[in-house]
């Protein structure tokens, strides 16, 4: 199996994996950070959310081969003290009920937040509705989006 | 009914269970909660070999005075991690913002009703969890008072300082080891609610700074050295055995070590989920069939055929039901029909197991401890005390993660590759190889005479079971005069299991629509019609009727207030909806626009009388996520078979409700002093009956038939 070196949240990994293996289990399996979820394996869900060069994208189909040269982030390194505005927004809110999909979910929004600041209702409504939440925690993501906006601008 | 408590509870010093000193300092202290239940007292939910016999929690105290409660049951998204351990801290007295909640692992000899399922968990907590935190608090001002030399009755406890008359205070942590020494007191004095610091105040999660950081806590996140990563293959359709299968090509994937036949089913073991993966999609398998493979279409006949018959099982009758139809002025009939649905928990089914000479040790979400490590033990003939069973935290339950199936599958891999494993299920084996909820028919049939309800049947037509425990009791027994609920049952080969609200989750829709209808046939007010039939349960003497009219009453009229019943602004069409299950009590009133000719659910009300409400922030919450899971299925939820085969494997053909088709849920609760009861379950059955009323006063068309979303499509206003 081939050598990749990824750079994720700041700092250089080196594994060996083949070359279709996605991102979210090299994060998972090999590099032991976990944040990063499965849900579906087909970008539909959005648990396994991450950003390259600040953009989210779904980390179940990003190939390792495809990806050595980015910047890779993900909610293990959004912030450094987990006190992201959305992160804290999260807690202000009391948004989780299970929590499996909430770091895909914040990993989202805090992508969305960088291209609009100031996003009405609607907009943060569809920017969102691509991560799912089988515990239906949607108008608590919501508002918890809206307050970290308001706090970001 | 009203102002008497519904549960009693009876305690003895028995029932404290363990008062031991820690090695490590401090005290950990037990209490047998079901022995403290009434002895009949039912749990409303009914799977068989479930074991409820009772259950109980614990509390560590340090020398310091750090506070550890452990959460007994398991956390699956209900919020019982947080709110159990509240009403602990409550009678023991000690500041929320100092406990450390951890989740207590499987214990059969100190915890005994470890069960997530019925939204029980609160309810049957209640007596002794207070009990639990006040008798610890009674043994330590009892230490505190010897060690001053004074009588207790002079000392007072509070925020974890112990005070007396002279003002000289002692911490829990400085007299805590001398409790432990102490006699258990036979009675402690429970506070009276209007002294509540904790209960009644809002706490956010107590695993919310891992959440949102994205630290281990999760099924999928356990590892253990050595571990394999398992994909398991298992026959396509319902009813299929394996005949043949080659695994040449499974073999030389990379990072796949092994390949194991086990029954019906190939274990494909690799050193990351991707690789176990790929080598499952790379076994080549014969499967054969001994029966005809099911479809949907034969159910649809079947279940028909059984609504049609005579032959069904008679579950409650009262007066004449026959009579009451044959004098009737008017007799309407209504059928109703639901598919399966998948529970799809945003975590996959997973289990990490390790069979040793000396241990079988299981970690893992799962919502029945107790019961998957009594058939694990059975499973590999191991002694059940060689079970040692960790709960993690679950990402969704819904009902699915009753079954254990997987811990098994686990357990049978790892016992055979003498390895430690995780199976770890694709979106596509969680789907396909579900317990679903099963495909149901209602008809329900009323009669009219001088404008009144005069006789009620209720058929049921199932898949694999039916209604279980009182439900043939709920509204409207004790309502009509003559009264019937009578079901019908087809054996499939399909799995079929508990769905959130098991049954309820489509009864409440098909009798709330159909009241709707009554309503309109008897030219009355939706909410008067519920709110005059309640009057006729409110003196029932009927043990099998546990809601209460007056409580159900009052929920009603807090939706209806609370969302401008009647008063519904240009463009917005409002339905209504109440229904009692779990032993809470809910009310919702939806608002539909039409957006495009469609109809659109823009907006929820809901009202809840689930007695003391122990945390508001996360009983809200548990309200929301069921309307809007009730509705989303409702609206989209459509699982059918062909052969055998389910139509559906992932989230790009199976519809789940997303953010941007949400609506606004506002949540009010009914405030009382009764004893607390669950939220997990209960917010999910109103709200399809709500919505489906809506619609009709949106588009003129009445909804028999989950999913809505293809009648609605179907009944477009277009123009």
């Amino acid at each position: 199996m081939p050598n990749y070196t990824l750079n994720i949240n700041g700092s250089f990994h080196t594994f060996s994996a083949d070359k279709d293996t996605p991102l979210l289990w090299v994060l998972r399996d090999e590099l032991n950070m976990v944040g990063t979820k499965f849900g579906c394996g087909i970008a539909q869900c959005g648990a396994c959310t991450v950003h390259l060069d600040g953009v989210a994208m779904r980390s179940c189909q990003l190939e390792v081969s495809m990806i050595e040269n980015e910047e890779i982030t993900t909610i293990e390194g959004l912030s450094e003290e987990g006190n992201h505005p959305l992160q804290e927004a999260w807690k202000e809110v009391d948004v989780p009920q299970c929590g499996y999909c909430q770091a895909g979910q914040i990993m989202t929004a805090a992508s969305f937040l960088k291209e609009n600041t100031s996003p009405s209702k609607e907009e943060i409504r569809q920017a969102m509705h691509g991560n799912l939440c089988r515990c239906a925690s949607y108008n608590r993501i919501e508002k918890a989006v809206a307050i970290a906006a308001k706090k970001m601008s | 009914m009203m102002n008497k408590e519904e549960h009693k509870f009876t305690f003895s010093r028995r029932n404290f269970l363990k008062t031991s000193v820690l090695a490590s300092g401090g005290i950990i202290i037990g209490f047998n909660l079901l022995t403290a239940c009434k002895p009949n007292a039912t749990p409303s939910i009914d799977i068989e070999n479930l074991n409820f016999n009772d259950f109980n929690a614990f509390i560590k105290i340090s020398d310091e005075g750090y506070v550890t409660i452990y959460s007994p049951n398991p956390e699956i998204g209900q919020g019982v991690k947080t709110s159990m351990p509240m009403i602990i801290a409550e009678e023991l007295d000690v500041e929320w913002n100092k406990v450390y909640v951890a989740q207590g692992k499987y214990n059969k000899k100190e915890y005994q009703r470890q069960v997530a399922g019925g939204s029980q968990s609160i309810r049957f907590g209640w007596d002794a969890l207070r009990q639990t935190g006040a008798t610890t608090r009674q043994m330590l001002v009892n230490a505190a008072a010897a060690k001053w030399g004074v009588d207790a009755s002079t000392c007072k406890a509070s925020k974890g300082i112990i005070t007396n008359l002279k003002g000289e205070t002692l911490n829990y942590g400085e007299v805590v080891k001398q409790a432990a020494l102490l006699e258990v007191p036979e009675k402690v004095v429970l506070k009276n609610p209007s002294e509540y610091t904790i209960i009644g105040t809002n706490a956010t999660n107590v695993d919310l700074d891992k959440i949102v950081t994205g630290k281990p806590l999760f099924g999928l996140d356990y590892k253990a050295e050595g571990m394999q990563y398992v994909s398991v293959l298992r026959p396509p359709a319902f009813g299929q055995k394996l005949v043949t299968f080659d695994d040449s090509q499974a073999k030389i994937v990379n990072g796949v070590s092994e390949v194991i036949k086990f029954g019906d089913k190939v274990a494909v073991l690799a050193s990351n989920t991707w690789a176990a993966m790929k080598g499952k999609k790379a076994l080549k398998a014969t499967w054969k069939a001994d029966q005809k493979l099911e479809s949907t279409n034969d159910h649809n006949i079947i279940l028909t055929n059984i609504l049609d018959s005579n032959d069904t099982d008679i579950r409650r009758e009262d007066g004449d039901v026959k009579k009451a139809f044959l004098e009737a002025d008017k007799v309407l009939e209504r059928t109703y029909h639901s598919p399966f649905l998948p529970h799809n928990c945003l975590e996959p089914m997973n289990f990490f197991a390790n069979v040793t000479a000396e241990k079988v040790h299981l970690v893992g979400p799962i919502q029945t401890p107790q019961w998957t490590a009594g058939r694990v033990a059975k499973l590999l003939d191991r002694k059940e005390d060689e079970v040692e069973l960790e709960m993690t935290r679950m990402g969704g339950g819904f009902g699915r993660r009753l079954y254990g199936d997987f811990a098994l599958e686990a357990a049978e891999v790892s016992s055979l590759a003498k390895k430690p494993v995780q199976v770890v299920f694709s979106r596509e084996d969680d789907m396909t190889d579900g317990i679903y909820r099963p495909s149901i028919k209602y008809r329900i049939t009323a009669s009219i005479k001088n404008n009144k309800i005069t006789g009620y049947h209720l058929k049921e037509a199932a898949i694999n079971g039916n209604m279980y425990g009182l439900i043939p009791h709920f509204f409207p027994a004790g309502c009509i005069p003559n009264y019937k609920v009578s079901s019908g049952n087809y054996k499939s080969t399909i799995t079929t299991g508990a769905w959130r609200a098991p049954y309820t989750n489509f009864l409440a829709f098909a009798e709330q629509s159909f009241f709707d209808e009554l309503a309109s046939e008897l030219n009355q007010d939706a909410v008067q019609l519920r709110i005059d039939l309640l009057q006729n349960v409110k003196e029932t003497k009927d043990k099998n009727i546990q809601y209460s009219g007056k409580r159900m009453e009052d929920t009603i009229r807090l939706a209806a207030e609370k969302g401008g019943w009647g008063d519904a602004k240009e463009g917005v069409f409002q339905g209504f909806s109440a229904y009692y299950s779990h032993n809470t009590h809910v009310a919702e009133l939806a608002e539909v626009e039409l957006k495009n000719g469609l109809p659109v659910v823009k907006k929820v009300i809901a009202a809840v009388d689930c007695g003391i409400l122990v945390n508001p922030t996360g009983a809200i919450n548990q309200v929301q996520g069921g309307v809007i899971d009730g509705i989303g299925h409702a609206m989209y939820g459509d699982l059918t078979f062909t052969d055998g085969k389910p139509s559906n494997k992932n989230f790009d053909t199976y519809r789940l409700i997303r953010m941007n088709e949400t609506p606004q849920v506002e949540v009010h609760f009914v405030k009382n002093e009764l004893s607390p009861t669950g939220l997990g379950e209960p917010g999910l059955p109103p709200a399809g009956g709500a919505v489906a009323n809506a619609i009709f006063k949106a588009i003129g068309k009445r909804i028999y038939k989950q999913p809505f979303i293809h009648q609605i499509e179907k009944d477009k206003i277009v123009g």
